[in-house]
C-alpha cells in the first residue's frame, strides 16, 4: 500500500462517459489508493485474506469478453421468471437475456442504459462513511452491472433471475459490476442472482449492490454460488429500508473458490423488518465469509438472521454478524444464530455475532455453535441400517433443514435443496460398495 | 374502605373506564366479573398505581383518603395488594429474599421493627404448612420456571405473609386445574376476616363456589352495569354476558 | 440472605455518596522522580536489591515498550497518556528500614487499612484470610506468614521472592505473560514495582484464603504491580485481590500483570473485587485499569477459574485468561461488570484451548447504567489438536437508562471436528413489569433495581468465597446508586 504502483487495479481511466460520473470515478480511485486493499490488520478483514493480486496481471474485462457460449443451468424454470440478465465476465449478454415480459412500472436494464443524473443520484459510494478501499475501487472501476426499479404500488409477482458467470479460460480476469435496486413504495419483488463459472484461471468479482426500499416496500433475495476454486468473489449488498419495508435474503454458497458475502443493512423506517440467511456447504480448499451488519436506527424494527454451514476437508468458513440498535431505536428486536458442523480435522469455524447497543428497551440475542456430527445420532441411524454415508448426509441435511425452511419462494426454496443434495457425497456409490 | 366515584381512566388516550362507582367496607368480599376486555384489569392495575394509566376524571379514596398520590410501594404499605394475573419473573432471586425484602420494606414504612432471619423463617414455615406449598418453591427464585399453577399459589403465598387489608385478586383462577383452584381459595378464605377487604375480578363464576362473596358487580363498557348478591353470578354462568356486551346504555 | 437487605440499606443510606474509598492518607513517601527512564527502572531494580537478570529483564522490556504502538483495537477511546508525567515509584517513608513485623509497621498505614475495612492485625482479621496489604509502590505488610510457611506455603510480596527464592522468580516471571505481549504489559515488565507471589507446594491444599489489597494513595502515582501465582502438582489455592483509591480529579494509571501456572491436578481459584476510584459523575478522574490477567493449565486436570467484580475504574481493559494445555484441564471465567456514570469498560476473557478434552465455561454478566459504555470481549480458540473440548460461553447483558450503552464481541475460532463451542447472548432491560410486581409488594423502585440486579448476577456472585460475596453484593447496589430516574 506504500507505493502507489505496487497496488493493484490503480491504474486505468474512469470507464463512465459522463464527465460527472467520470470526475465522480476519480475521486474514488484516490480514495482507493489511499485506502488500499483491506488485509488482515483490518479488524473486519481479521478472518479472510483476499490473495495478493500481484502474481499476475489481471485484466479489466471488455465487452468482447463477454463470449455468449457459456452455459448455465437457471435456478428456477424458464416460465417461471419474469425477466432475465445474464452477464458474462461482467459483461451482459444479450442474446441470452429477457426483459421484454415486464410488467408496466418494472425496469430492469444494464447500468449503461440509465441517464447520468440518476445513476449520480443512485450512486451512493460512501454508504458506511468510513474509507473503504473496495468499495471506492468499484466505483472508480466499475463495469457494468444492472438497475432494476420497480415503481410506486408495482407488485412483481415472478422473480427476475440475473445470472453471472466468470470464464476467464486460462488468464486472469477481473471486474466491478455495481447493482442499484430500487423499489418504491407499496412495491414487492423477487430476486434471484446465480454466480457460476471460475474453475479454471483466475478471477475477481468486486460487486456492490446498493438497494433502497420505499415505505412497505418487499423485496427477497436469492443467491447461489458454486463457483470454482479460481474465483474470488467479494459482494457486498447496502440497503435502506423505509417504513414497514421488509429485507429477507437467503445466500447458498457451495463453491470451491474465496467467497465473502457482505451484506450491510440499515433499518431506517419505523416498522421495518429484514430476514437475512444464509447456508455455506465447503469443501477442499474453499473459503466463505459471511459478514452482516444490521442498524437499527429508529424505534420498533426487526431484524432476524441463521446462517448454519458445513465445513470439510481444510476448508474454511467465516461468519460475522453485528447488530447494532442506536440511541434512540427502542423496541429494536435482534436475533442472530450461526451454527457450524466441520467435518474434518483441517477444516476452521471462525465465527464472530457481535452486538453494540446504545438503547435500552431492546430485546437482541445472538447464538453461536459448533461441533461435528452428533455421534450418538450418527450410531443410532446406522444401527437401524443406514449406511454411514447416507446417515451423514441425512443428518447434514436436517442440520440445514432450519434453515432452508425459512425461504419463503417455494420454488427457490426446492432450488436450494436440490443444490444441498448434489453436494452431499454420493450415497448410491457407498450402498454399491457396501453390496460388494 | 375503598370508595371509587365517577372513576374515568385512559391508556394512550383511550378511555378505558368510564365512569366507574364502587364501595368495599371492610370485611366484605366482591366479586367483579365482567367480559373480556371490560376493563377489569385496568382497575386493578390503577388501584395498585401502574404507571400508563391516566385518570381523566372521578377519585379513588382508600380510608376517606386520596390514593392516587401515593407510589405503588406506598400503597402496598397501606395495606393493598394486587395478585396479577400474569406473575412476573424475576431470575436469581429466591423467593424468600424476595418475600423477606418485601415484608420489612413495608414494615420500614410503617415505622414498624424489621423481622430478623429467624423470626421471619418461622412465619414463611407456618404459612406454607397452612397453604399446602412446598418449602422447595421458597428456595427457587421468583416465578422463573414456574408452571401456572405454581405462579398463583406464590401469589397467594405472598399475599397470605403481607396480610394486606385489600386484596385484589386479578383472574387468580384463570388456568388452574381444580385442584389448585381449591388450594388458592383455601388460602383466600383464610384471610376471610372483619377488617380486611377482597375485591375478586373473574370471568367465570366457578371461583365463586369456593369463595363466597357477598356482592357481586357486572363490569362492562368501563362501568358497573349491574350489582346483585351472589345469586347474579350464578345467573351469569346461565345466562352468559350477552345481555351487557351490546352496545352501552 | 441478609445480603440483600444490606444491599439495599447501603443503597438507601449512600445519599452523597459515591465512593466511600475517596480519602488520602497523609503519609510522607519516598518518591522516585517523575517520568519513566533506563535511570528510573535502575533505580526500582536497586531499591529492591535486585539480581542482575531481573534488572536486564526489566531494561529489556523497557527497550521493547518505546517501539510499541498504543492498542486501538478496544472500545473506550481516550486521550494519549504521558507517561513522562506520572511517579513510577513511591513508598512509605517508614517502610525504608522493612519492618520485621506487624508492630514495626507505621500506625498511619494500618490505620489506613483499618479504615478501608482490612484490618491487618491477626486477632482482627477474618479468620482463615492472609492479606498481603501492597500500598503504592510496595507491600507494607503480609498476614498469617508463619502459619502459611508451616503448611509450606509462600505468600510473601514479589520483591521478598526474589530474594527468597530467585530460581522459581526467574522460572516462572514472564513464562505466562511475556514483556512484548501487549503495551501494558511491557509497561509493567519494565517498571514494577511490588506485588505477590504465591507459591504452593505438590499436594498441599493452601489452608486459607490468600488476599492482596491494593491500594493507591500517592498523586499522580501510576501502580505496577506484578502477581505470580503456581500451584504445584495436586495444590489448591484460592486468592482475592480487591482494590481502592482516593478521589482525585486527574486520572491515575494502574497497569498489572498477573501469572498462574497450574501443574497437573493443581487447582487456582483467582477472585477480584475491583473498586478503583471511578471517577466523578461527569466523569473527571478515575484510574485507567489496563491489566493483563493470564493462567497456563500447564498439567493434566489442572483448574484455574477466573471470578470477578468491576464496579469501579474509570477505564477497564482486562480478560484474564486461561490457555489450556494439559490434557483434561478446566477454564472457567465469572464476571460481573458494572459501570455507571460515564465510566466505560472492555473486557472479557480469552479461552485457549490446545490440550484433548479441554473445558472451559464463561460465564459474564455486565450491567450498564448512566452514560456508561461496556463491551464484552471474549475469545474461545479451540486449536487443531484440542478434541473433545468444550466450551459454553452465557453472556447477558443489562441496561438501566437510555444513555448507556453495551456491546457484545465474542470471537470463536475452532479448527477442531471433536471440539464443541456454544455461545448465548442476549441483551435487555429491566422490565417495567418486574419493577411494578416489585413495587407493588412494597419495595422502592432503587431497591427493586437492585434486587433484580443481584439476581441477574446471582450465577456469577455464587462462585465467589463466602467472605466477599456479601461484600460484592452490597458493591453491586452501591454502584448502580442514582441509576433510576
Amino acid at each position: 500500500m506504500d507505493a502507489e504502483n505496487t497496488l493493484p487495479f490503480s491504474d486505468g481511466a474512469p470507464t463512465f462517459r459522463d464527465a460527472s460520473l467520470a470526475q465522480l470515478q476519480t475521486r474514488a480511485m484516490t480514495r482507493y489508493r489511499s485506502a488500499g486493499l483491506p488485509d488482515h490488520k483490518v479488524e473486519a478483514w481479521k478472518y479472510t485474506r483476499l490473495p495478493s493480486f500481484s502474481d499476475k496481471p489481471y485484466r479489466q474485462t471488455e465487452e468482447t469478453d463477454a463470449v455468449g457460449t457459456a452455459s448455465f443451468s437457471p435456478l428456477i424454470s424458464d416460465d417461471g421468471v419474469a425477466g432475465r440478465l445474464v452477464f458474462v465476465n461482467g459483461r451482459l449478454v444479450t442474446e441470452l437475456s429477457v426483459t421484454s415480459g415486464l410488467p408496466e412500472g418494472v425496469r430492469l436494464a444494464p447500468l449503461t442504459e440509465f441517464d447520468a443524473d440518476w445513476l449520480a443520484q443512485h450512486l451512493n459510494a460512501d454508504v458506511t462513511g468510513t474509507p473503504d478501499g473496495l468499495l471506492s475501487l468499484n466505483l472508480a472501476r466499475c463495469t457494468g452491472g444492472f438497475a432494476l426499479v420497480v415503481e410506486r404500488g408495482v407488485t412483481l409477482t415472478a422473480p427476475i433471475e440475473v445470472i453471472n458467470i466468470a470464464a476467464s479460460g486460462d488468464g486472469a480476469l477481473v471486474w466491478f459490476p455495481r447493482n442499484l435496486i430500487v423499489l418504491e413504495d407499496n412495491t414487492e419483488a423477487t430476486l434471484i442472482v446465480q454466480q457460476t463459472g471460475g474453475d479454471a484461471g483466475s478471477t475477481f468479482v468486486n460487486a456492490v449492490n446498493e438497494t433502497t426500499l420505499g415505505d412497505n416496500a418487499r423485496l427477497h433475495v436469492y443467491t447461489a454460488d458454486d463457483s470454482g476454486v479460481g474465483a474470488t468473489i467479494v459482494n457486498r449488498s447496502f440497503a435502506r429500508l423505509g417504513r414497514n419495508a421488509g429485507l429477507s435474503t437467503f445466500g447458498l454458497y457451495h463453491g470451491g473458490g474465496l467467497a465473502r458475502y457482505e451484506q450491510t443493512v440499515l433499518l431506517e423506517g419505523e416498522g421495518a423488518e429484514a430476514r437475512i440467511d444464509g447456508g455455506y456447504l465447503l469443501r477442499g480448499s474453499a473459503h466463505c465469509d459471511n459478514t452482516t451488519r444490521i442498524e437499527h436506527r429508529v424505534p420498533h424494527t426487526t431484524c432476524n438472521e441463521v446462517f448454519k454451514g458445513v465445513v470439510d476437508d481444510t476448508a474454511r468458513a467465516v461468519f460475522q454478524g453485528k447488530i447494532v440498535v442506536a440511541r434512540d431505536a427502542q423496541h429494536a428486536d435482534g436475533q442472530m444464530l450461526n451454527k457450524t458442523l466441520l467435518l474434518s480435522d483441517k477444516a476452521e469455524i471462525d465465527t464472530k455475532p457481535e452486538l453494540e447497543i446504545y438503547a435500552d428497551d431492546v430485546k437482541c440475542a445472538h447464538g453461536a455453535t459448533s461441533g461435528q456430527i452428533d455421534e450418538t445420532a450418527l450410531f443410532y441411524l446406522r444401527s437401524r441400517g443406514i449406511p454411514e454415508r447416507a446417515a451423514r448426509n441425512l443428518l447434514v441435511r436436517s442440520f440445514l433443514g432450519d434453515v432452508t425452511e425459512r425461504i419463503a419462494n417455494a420454488a427457490v426454496r426446492d432450488a436450494m435443496i436440490d443444490r444441498i443434495e448434489r453436494w452431499l457425497p454420493d450415497t448410491i456409490a457407498e450402498t454399491a460398495e457396501q453390496a460388494a | 374502605m375503598l370508595e371509587i366515584k365517577n372513576l374515568h381512566v385512559a391508556v394512550e388516550g383511550k378511555p378505558i373506564l368510564k365512569g366507574l362507582d364502587l364501595t368495599v367496607n371492610a370485611g366484605e368480599i366482591h366479586a367483579i366479573m365482567g367480559p373480556n376486555g371490560s376493563g377489569k384489569s385496568t382497575l386493578s392495575h390503577v388501584i395498585a398505581g401502574r404507571h400508563g394509566y391516566e385518570i381523566t376524571d372521578g377519585e379513588i379514596l382508600y380510608d376517606g383518603k386520596d390514593l392516587t398520590v401515593l407510589e405503588p410501594e406506598e400503597r402496598a404499605a397501606e395495606g393493598i395488594f394486587l395478585a396479577f394475573q400474569y406473575p412476573v419473573e424475576i431470575p436469581g432471586v429466591p423467593n424468600t429474599t424476595f418475600l423477606k425484602e418485601a415484608v420489612n420494606a413495608q414494615r420500614r414504612q410503617r415505622g414498624e421493627s424489621e423481622h430478623d432471619a429467624m423470626q421471619f423463617v418461622r412465619l414463611l414455615r407456618e404459612k406454607i404448612k397452612e397453604l399446602g406449598i412446598s418449602e422447595d418453591m421458597l428456595k427457587r427464585s421468583v416465578n422463573a420456571g414456574f408452571s401456572g399453577g405454581e405462579k398463583k399459589r406464590n401469589e397467594i403465598l405472598q399475599m397470605s405473609v403481607l396480610e394486606p387489608r385489600l386484596a385484589v385478586l386479578d383472574e387468580t383462577d384463570s388456568g388452574l386445574d381444580i385442584d389448585a383452584l381449591k388450594i388458592v381459595a383455601d388460602g383466600v378464605n383464610r384471610l376471610r376476616s372483619p377488617d380486611r377487604a377482597m375485591m375478586v375480578i373473574t370471568h367465570y363464576q366457578r371461583l365463586l363456589d369456593y369463595i363466597v362473596p357477598d356482592v357481586v358487580h357486572v363490569l362492562a363498557h368501563g362501568r358497573i352495569q349491574k350489582t346483585g348478591g351472589k345469586e347474579l353470578a350464578l345467573e351469569l354462568e346461565k345466562n352468559g354476558y350477552a345481555e351487557f356486551t351490546g352496545e352501552a346504555a | 440472605m441478609t445480603a440483600e437487605a444490606e444491599t439495599i440499606e447501603q443503597v438507601q443510606q449512600v445519599a452523597e455518596g459515591k465512593y466511600k474509598y475517596g480519602f488520602v492518607s497523609d503519609i510522607e513517601s519516598d518518591t522516585a522522580p517523575k517520568g519513566l527512564n533506563e535511570d528510573i527502572i535502575r533505580f526500582i531494580s536497586a531499591k529492591k536489591n535486585e539480581p542482575a537478570w531481573l534488572l536486564e529483564w526489566r531494561l529489556k522490556a523497557y527497550a521493547y515498550w518505546q517501539t510499541m504502538p498504543e492498542p486501538t483495537w478496544q472500545k473506550p477511546q481516550f486521550p494519549a497518556i504521558d507517561y513522562q508525567d506520572a511517579y513510577y515509584y513511591s513508598a512509605p517513608k517508614s517502610m525504608k528500614d522493612k519492618p520485621k513485623s506487624l508492630d514495626e509497621v507505621d500506625p498511619e498505614l494500618l490505620a489506613t487499612y483499618e479504615k478501608l475495612g482490612i484490618p491487618l492485625k491477626e486477632q482482627e482479621m477474618l479468620a482463615g484470610v492472609a492479606v498481603d496489604a501492597v500500598f503504592d509502590s510496595v507491600s507494607v505488610a503480609t498476614t498469617f506468614k508463619a502459619k502459611l510457611e508451616e503448611a509450606g506455603v509462600i505468600f510473601c510480596p514479589i520483591s521478598e521472592a526474589v530474594e527468597r527464592c530467585p530460581e522459581l522468580v526467574q522460572k516462572y516471571l514472564g513464562s505466562v505473560v511475556p514483556y512484548s505481549d501487549n503495551k501494558h504489559a511491557c509497561l509493567n515488565s519494565a517498571a514494577f514495582t511490588d506485588g505477590s507471589f504465591v507459591y504452593v507446594p505438590k499436594g498441599v491444599r493452601c489452608p486459607m484464603e490468600l488476599s492482596t489489597y491494593f491500594r493507591i494513595n500517592q498523586a499522580n502515582t501510576g501502580q505496577f504491580e506484578r502477581t505470580l501465582i503456581i500451584a504445584d502438582e495436586g495444590s489448591y489455592v484460592s486468592y482475592l485481590e480487591g482494590c481502592t483509591a482516593p478521589q482525585r480529579d486527574e486520572h491515575q494509571l494502574h497497569a498489572a500483570v498477573v501469572e498462574l501456572i497450574a501443574h497437573d491436578d493443581a487447582e487456582i481459584k483467582y477472585s477480584t473485587v475491583q473498586n478503583w476510584y471511578p471517577g466523578d459523575e461527569e466523569g473527571r478522574g478515575g484510574i485507567y485499569n489496563f491489566v493483563t490477567k493470564r493462567g497456563a493449565c500447564r498439567g493434566h486436570r489442572s483448574k484455574i477459574s477466573w471470578t470477578q467484580v468491576e464496579t469501579g475504574s474509570a477505564i477497564t481493559w482486562k480478560y484474564p485468561s486461561c490457555i489450556l494445555l494439559g490434557d483434561d484441564s478446566v477454564g472457567e471465567f465469572y464476571s460481573i461488570a458494572i459501570t455507571n456514570n460515564h465510566q466505560q469498560a472492555d473486557t472479557g476473557t480469552k479461552m485457549i484451548h490446545i490440550g484433548k478434552n479441554t473445558r472451559s465455561r464463561i460465564i459474564s454478566k455486565g450491567i450498564s447504567a448512566g452514560k456508561s459504555d461496556q463491551t464484552y470481549r471474549g475469545l474461545v480458540r479451540m486449536a487443531g489438536k484440542a478434541d473433545g473440548a468444550r466450551n459454553y460461553t452465557q453472556c447477558d447483558s443489562l441496561l438501566i437508562g437510555d444513555k448507556c450503552g453495551a456491546h457484545t464481541v465474542p470471537y470463536i475460532e475452532s479448527k477442531h471436528p471433536g471440539a464443541i463451542v456454544e455461545h448465548e447472548a442476549t441483551t435487555s432491560t429491566i422490565s417495567e413489569d418486574q419493577l411494578f410486581y416489585l413495587r407493588q409488594r412494597g419495595i422502592d423502585a432503587e431497591a427493586a433495581v437492585a434486587l433484580v440486579v443481584n439476581g441477574f448476577c446471582r450465577d456469577v456472585l455464587q462462585q465467589l468465597p463466602m467472605e466477599f460475596a456479601v461484600e460484592a453484593q452490597k458493591l453491586v447496589g452501591i454502584s448502580l446508586e442514582g441509576s433510576v430516574g
